[in-house]
This record gives C-alpha cells, sequence and structure tokens, in this order.
C-alpha cells in the first residue's frame, strides 16, 4: 500500500491503522498533529483510523519560529 | 543589576489576551536561536510569559530521540502562540491553524501571519481578512500579524480579532518603528490589544513602541540575532517596562528652543 508521507512516497506492508504507522516511525508518544487528505484526525481516533491506499499525510509537530 | 525600586506606583492595568492577563508585554519567538538550550534561557531571561512556535512537518526516520521544542518551551508554563509564517494564502494558514489546535490539545489561540511576497515579507491583507473571517467563525482566538493601515486594522477588529498586531518595518529587517503616525492611528481606533509585532532591532525600538501606547511588542530577530542573546532578552524587557512607565507617565511637550532647568531668580552674578 502506497500513501504520501509528508510529501515523501511510503510504503507500507498491507493496511495499517494510523497509530501502528506513527509507532513505526519511532513518533509514539510525541508532540504532533496528523493530517490525512488535509483533514485532521484527532488523536482520539489514530488507533481506529485505518489508512487508505494514496493517503496523502501529513505529521507536524512545533519548531522556533516568530 | 538588581532593581531596588522601593517607589510605590499606582497600579497598571496588565494585558489581557483571550481572557487572560499578563504582567509582561513583550512576547517572543522561538526561531533562529543556536539551539533549544539557548532558546530556553532568552526566554527566561525576557521575562515573556506568550511565545510564538512555527507548526512543521515532523523529520520522519531522523533522530526521533531529539528534544522537541514544547519539551523546553513547556505549555504548562508559557501560553503558546502558535503562528502561521510561511503561509501565502489564507487556506494553508487555516489548515495550519487546525493543526496547532490539534497539536496543543485544543488550545484556539493563534498567530494569523499570512504573507504577500519574500522580498519584504509585507502582510497579504486580502488573504488575511478571508482567513481572519473563517477562523474567528472556527472559534479560534486570532491575533492578526497585519499592515499599518488603520482602516484595515479596523475591520480586522470588527472580524472579531483579539489583537491587532501591526509590523513597525519589515520582519526581520531591525530597522525600528517606521510607522509612528499610522501605528498611533491604530492604537486610538482600537478596542483590542495593539502589539507591534517585526521591526523591533534594538531595546530603544521596544521602548518607542510602547511610548506610542502599544499593549506590547512581539520580536525575535532582535533577541535571537544579538551578540548575546540573553542579555538582549533582558534588555527588552526593561525596555517593554521603561516605554511603559514613560507612556503611563506623559512625556513633556516638545519645544523648538531652550528652557532654562535652573531658576534664574536669585542669580548672584
Amino acid at each position: 500500500m502506497n500513501v504520501l508521507l509528508n510529501g515523501e512516497p511510503h510504503t507500507l506492508s498491507g493496511s495499517r491503522t494510523l497509530q501502528a504507522l506513527i509507532d513505526e516511525l519511532g513518533l509514539a508518544g510525541k508532540r504532533l498533529a496528523v493530517e490525512v487528505n488535509e483533514d485532521i484526525v484527532p488523536r482520539s481516533q489514530h488507533h481506529d483510523y485505518r489508512l487508505q491506499d494514496g493517503d496523502r499525510i501529513e505529521i507536524v509537530h512545533a519548531i522556533g519560529g516568530g | 543589576m538588581t532593581e531596588q525600586n522601593q517607589t510605590q506606583l499606582p497600579q497598571d492595568k496588565p494585558l489581557e489576551i483571550a481572557g487572560r492577563v499578563y504582567q509582561s508585554g513583550l512576547l517572543v519567538g522561538t526561531g533562529k536561536y543556536r539551539d533549544l538550550a539557548e532558546t530556553a534561557e532568552a526566554i527566561e531571561a525576557s521575562g515573556a510569559e506568550i511565545v510564538t512556535v512555527a507548526v512543521r512537518r515532523t523529520n520522519i526516520g531522523q533522530n526521533t530521540d531529539e528534544p522537541n521544542l514544547l519539551d523546553v518551551i513547556s505549555p504548562d508554563r508559557y501560553t503558546i502562540l502558535p503562528n502561521t509564517a510561511g503561509c501565502m494564502n489564507a487556506k494553508d494558514a487555516v489548515r495550519t491553524c487546525k493543526l496547532a489546535r490539534e497539536l496543543l490539545d485544543g488550545h484556539d489561540l493563534v498567530k494569523l501571519e499570512i504573507l504577500g511576497e519574500d522580498k519584504t515579507l509585507y502582510p497579504n491583507m486580502p488573504e488575511t481578512l478571508v482567513a481572519a473571517e473563517e477562523l474567528v467563525k472556527d472559534g479560534f482566538q486570532v491575533m492578526v500579524y497585519c499592515s499599518d493601515d488603520p482602516l484595515l486594522a479596523r475591520r480586522l477588529e470588527e472580524i472579531g480579532c483579539i489583537a491587532i498586531m501591526p509590523l513597525g518595518a519589515p520582519i526581520g529587517s531591525g530597522l525600528g518603528i517606521q510607522n509612528r503616525y499610522s501605528i498611533r492611528q491604530i492604537i486610538e481606533n482600537a478596542n483590542v490589544p495593539v502589539l507591534v509585532d517585526a521591526g523591533v532591532g534594538t531595546a530603544s525600538d521596544a521602548t518607542i513602541a510602547m511610548e506610542l501606547g502599544c499593549d506590547g511588542v512581539l520580536m525575535n530577530t532582535a533577541i535571537a540575532q544579538a551578540r548575546d542573546p540573553i542579555r538582549m532578552a533582558r534588555a527588552m524587557k526593561l525596555a517593554i517596562e521603561a516605554g511603559r512607565h514613560a507612556h503611563l507617565a506623559g512625556r513633556m511637550p516638545r519645544r523648538a528652543y531652550a528652557s532654562a532647568s535652573s531658576p534664574i531668580d536669585g542669580t548672584f552674578f
């Protein structure tokens, strides 16, 4: 299954929940926010949210800025 | 240098933003520092209580153990003000604000900043008005970076923005307050806090903004790019306080010619 993760092509072996992807990326427990196809997926739904082929996923965090 | 201030002055009206009261009129950014340790130390020295951050993609597959900005600048201690820096249109800015709200567990205070071009980083006002309207409708508390046009500032207030933040000079230019007259006009019209956002280069610039009657100043580069950011952060804290006191005190009138400070009466020569 192929998705676009933060603008880059990313291959997932089989069906995944959003939380499984976050765990796989080593980002579990980090303060972040996720959008799939330009819609926010609230943290409370990460465990149940099933990713689809072709999904555009954005995972963001806070960095220094003015 | 510790302040030994015995004189009791009448209580000043503190800065109130989105229902919260702040002692400091200094708001600071977290960009352009050497590292997170320097960021934290400078912000501590500045006495700022509201701190801006940017929202960006997480680095995938790199250093997931790296400390996060919000581990150092804790939302428990500071009011985090996520910005929409880098956005050139309303759509991207609204998207960024929604991500920020999710990131900060429903915290709905944002700094709306939509830029028009790279050279001046001047605000794109048509897009800013569109985004402000949409964000206010969606329940955001919008502090808005804007041009220094008094009529547009009034429009932003009518839309429901909770703070008006005109530039004093282009972002990162350090040119100081180039538009005192316009800033004054905006302050006179406004019923919400007015903060100069961008343009300050050194402490006296911050003081000038406060002397004009601004409720606060938002800055980043002036502190982060000083030779000694920690000391400049302290200078800014004092500059903001000095300017506020001077504004409340009311300056003497300007005169074209001299007026002796010592009396002529009683001279013996």
